[in-house]
């Protein structure tokens, strides 16, 4: 049967992970706040994190400061060794970079950098900012740093859909995903739009859009921190072998036969997945001696499928059941979607796959879906 | 007269004892001092947390209220006292709280329905382990029951949810340190709930449900993904204790389906049992209606309420396997399929770990 369940890692893979692992340990250590506005709190919290690591006796130092910061970061900031960024001029623009020696040379244990995303003048040593910041972590140098969800590389189609508005500055997502720590600064949009509870102003919100707009990126924010804690986890639990688990989000399998009513199936399938915010998947189980009408209506079913959105595969397996029952573990499904008409026995004596699949189906739940056209 | 305006409700999620929900809460309470607002603390648990306890300097607090129960004492908070002080805020720690029985209201979140009612702002914290709908999943997650639930509807019409965060890391690091518990006792939790991967699960739950907060809080517009038409889930009800799991997924999915979610149970004798009662008003608790229909035929009878009340999913548990005297006998699940063809059933297995 399939080696699929075996989950030995290979010795290349333990090598590569020894590697990793060393040069992990040499490594800085790297806390990225993650915000969804500016004025969220992402930087207090960032010094206030580094106000309170000073207390218990580390050297802390600050690397790169934002130019409007308010009075409480300001009575924080005032604390710590500065080490000051570089003005420089270049095509009659001023620019404040990073003094990436002066850290060195101070060498402290943790270095405070706010206004992650930031392009260096061209001719630095690094063109943006968290190149530079990638240095003091390979240098041993642990760093905490703070970043909006709009600087987000691979979130920006998504912020400019909401705001209509892209910055040019932006951090890969791999930078946020490699980090050891990432801690959400969550706030409710009335905080930045300046409404108090218990005020006497009960007008409703100050300006309806702008709340609108914050909330959708508050929950990008939420969503994109989720989903990089999730593959942590998992990646935590793989490293380990403990066996996949019943996730947080939810992961729908959508069983694709030449019959069934894949239309339905898979657009119930996309508006469950966007409505969790889950994952979408589509399987098909091989079978042999399909007529050409019937693979004919399976590719249509799988390029239906493609055009949702699915994770589309194609499995193979002697027994139907078996193999979907392996497949939806291994990829911690909840929920399994599959046409009524695999309930239909030829003999009322053999158990058909329906009944095979709901008694052996442990820890998601098995929807079944109607024919085209059923009564 | 001005008995029109409700109270607005905040509440502080965090994943575990010791994030920082508390202490956020209070950060706002002094903000809110210093803008001049009339604001009281309600009840707060100091758990001997220093830097928490500095932030109620200044504010003013109603006494708790001692009660005894089986010999001991017990203090709650004192609503009729809020009542009376009526601040225009009032700080309530631990939203999940079950009052001590002889209490005036059972929990502590009807408490606060009661203040909000007479007006009066609430802020408040819970851990999401305590939302109803999650109860399974933290379960299969951490291995841990939680007794002390939420209704999620109670979270839903709070004004607004913050979550509060903080890296497992960092809290591991703050239990080492003896700053949420004592050390010994830091010491068990460590190695029993506060493990890395539970924290982990729990966190992640924690962002996932604080986003479907405020997706709720939208308006609908073009984010929201098209639907066709308005879904109707039916939940099957029976004595089993699996309904327990069948309520919580049936109304989990409902909600995220915005769609609406009755339940029914088929009785075939005339005197009901005392566990199918019990699963009701669970039901009820989490607002779903509920029905009772006597009929010897149970799958032609949740097929036939299905169709009159344009059910589109039915949810039903695992059956129990038919007696071997007569194993080739339908069960009940078996019957709804062949009867229900035109309808989405949904078989919901029981989680084990």
């Amino acid at each position: 049967m399939s080696s699929r369940t075996d989950r030995r890692p290979d010795p290349e893979e333990l090598l590569r992970r020894v590697q990793a692992d060393e040069r992990r340990e040499r490594r800085g250590r790297l806390k990225v706040f993650l915000g969804y506005a500016s004025r969220v709190g992402k930087s207090f919290r960032m010094f206030d994190e580094g106000r309170r690591r000073k207390e218990r006796g580390q050297d802390v130092v600050v690397g790169a400061l934002q130019s409007d910061i308010t009075p409480e970061i300001r009575d924080i900031v005032c604390r710590f060794d500065i080490v000051p960024t570089i003005s420089e001029q270049y095509a009659g623009r001023a620019y404040q970079t990073m003094d990436l020696s002066g850290i060195f040379r101070r060498h402290p244990e943790v270095c405070l950098i706010d206004g992650l995303a930031y392009d260096n003048p061209p001719g630095s040593r690094n063109p943006q900012r968290w190149q530079d910041v990638e240095e003091l972590l390979r240098r041993g140098i642990a760093v905490i740093t703070a970043v909006n969800i709009q600087h987000i590389r691979e979130q920006q189609d998504a912020v400019e859909r909401i705001t209509g508005k892209r910055s040019p500055y932006s951090v890969p997502e791999d930078f946020l995903r490699e980090a050891e720590e990432i801690e959400v600064v969550d706030a409710p949009p009335e905080a930045l739009l300046g409404r108090t509870p218990g005020s006497a102003d009960q007008s409703g919100v100050s300006s309806m859009p702008d709340s609108r707009r914050l909330a959708e990126l508050r929950e990008l924010a939420l969503l994109l921190a989720a989903d990089v804690v999730e593959r942590q986890l998992q990646e935590y639990l793989d490293a380990h072998g403990v066996a996949a688990r019943w996730g947080a989000q939810e992961r729908i399998l959508v069983c694709l036969t030449p019959r069934s009513n894949a239309g339905d199936m898979l657009r119930s399938g996309q508006r469950n997945a966007l409505r969790f915010h889950g994952a979408l998947l589509a399987v098909y189980v091989e079978q042999s001696g399909l007529s050409a009408e019937d693979q004919a209506r399976l590719e249509s079913h799988m390029a239906l499928a493609r055009e949702l959105g699915a994770e589309v595969q194609c499995l193979k397996g002697d027994d139907f059941v078996q193999t979907i029952l392996d497949f939806a573990r291994e990829q911690r499904v909840t929920q399994l979607f599959i046409g009524h008409s695999l309930g239909d026995q030829r003999f009322r004596l053999s158990r058909s796959a329906v009944d095979r699949l709901i008694d052996a189906g442990e820890g998601f739940d098995i929807r079944l879906f109607p024919h085209v056209g059923a009564k | 007269m001005s008995q029109a305006r409700k109270g607005r409700l905040k509440v502080y999620l965090g994943y575990a004892a010791g994030v920082g929900k508390t202490y956020r809460m209070l950060e706002e309470a002094q903000e809110l001092r210093q803008k001049g607002v009339d604001i009281v603390i309600g009840y707060f648990e100091p758990h001997g947390r220093k830097e928490t306890i500095v932030k109620t300097e200044g504010l003013e607090t109603i006494p708790r209220r001692v009660l005894s129960y089986a010999g001991t004492q017990f203090e709650e908070m004192d609503t009729d006292a809020i009542l009376r002080r009526k601040p225009a805020v009032a700080i309530v720690d631990e939203f999940a709280h079950t009052n001590v029985p002889g209490s005036e209201r059972a929990k502590r979140w009807q408490d606060v329905h009661a203040l909000l009612d007479a007006g009066i702002d609430v802020l408040t914290t819970m851990n999401v382990q305590h939302l109803e709908s999650l109860n399974d999943q933290v379960w299969n997650a951490t291995g841990v029951r939680v007794r002390e639930t939420i209704p999620d509807w109670v979270v839903d019409e709070a004004d607004e949810v913050v979550f509060v965060d903080l890296t497992p890391r960092a809290l591991r690091n703050r239990l080492e340190r003896g700053v949420v518990y004592s050390q010994e006792k830091a010491q068990r939790a460590m190695e029993n709930f506060f493990t890395e991967t539970n924290l982990t699960a729990l966190r992640e739950m924690a962002m996932r449900h604080t986003a479907h907060e405020v997706e709720e809080r939208l308006e609908p517009g073009p984010a929201l993904p098209p639907s066709s038409r308005k879904e109707r889930i039916l939940i099957c009800l029976t004595s089993s204790p699996a309904s327990a799991v069948l309520i919580r997924r049936g109304k989990r999915v409902a909600d995220y389906l915005q769609a609406d979610c009755l339940a029914i149970h088929v009785a075939t004798t005339a005197d009901g049992s005392e566990a199918v009662e019990r699963h009701m008003s669970f039901a009820r608790n989490l607002r779903i209606e509920t029905n009772v229909i006597q009929s010897a035929d149970v799958a032609g009878t949740i097929a036939g309420f299905a169709r009159s009340r344009g059910v589109t999913q039915i949810y039903m548990g695992r059956s129990q396997p038919p007696p071997w005297w007569n194993r080739f006998a339908e069960t009940i699940v078996q019957q709804v399929v062949r009867q229900a063809r035109d309808m989405q059933i949904t078989i919901v297995s029981e989680r084990r770990r």
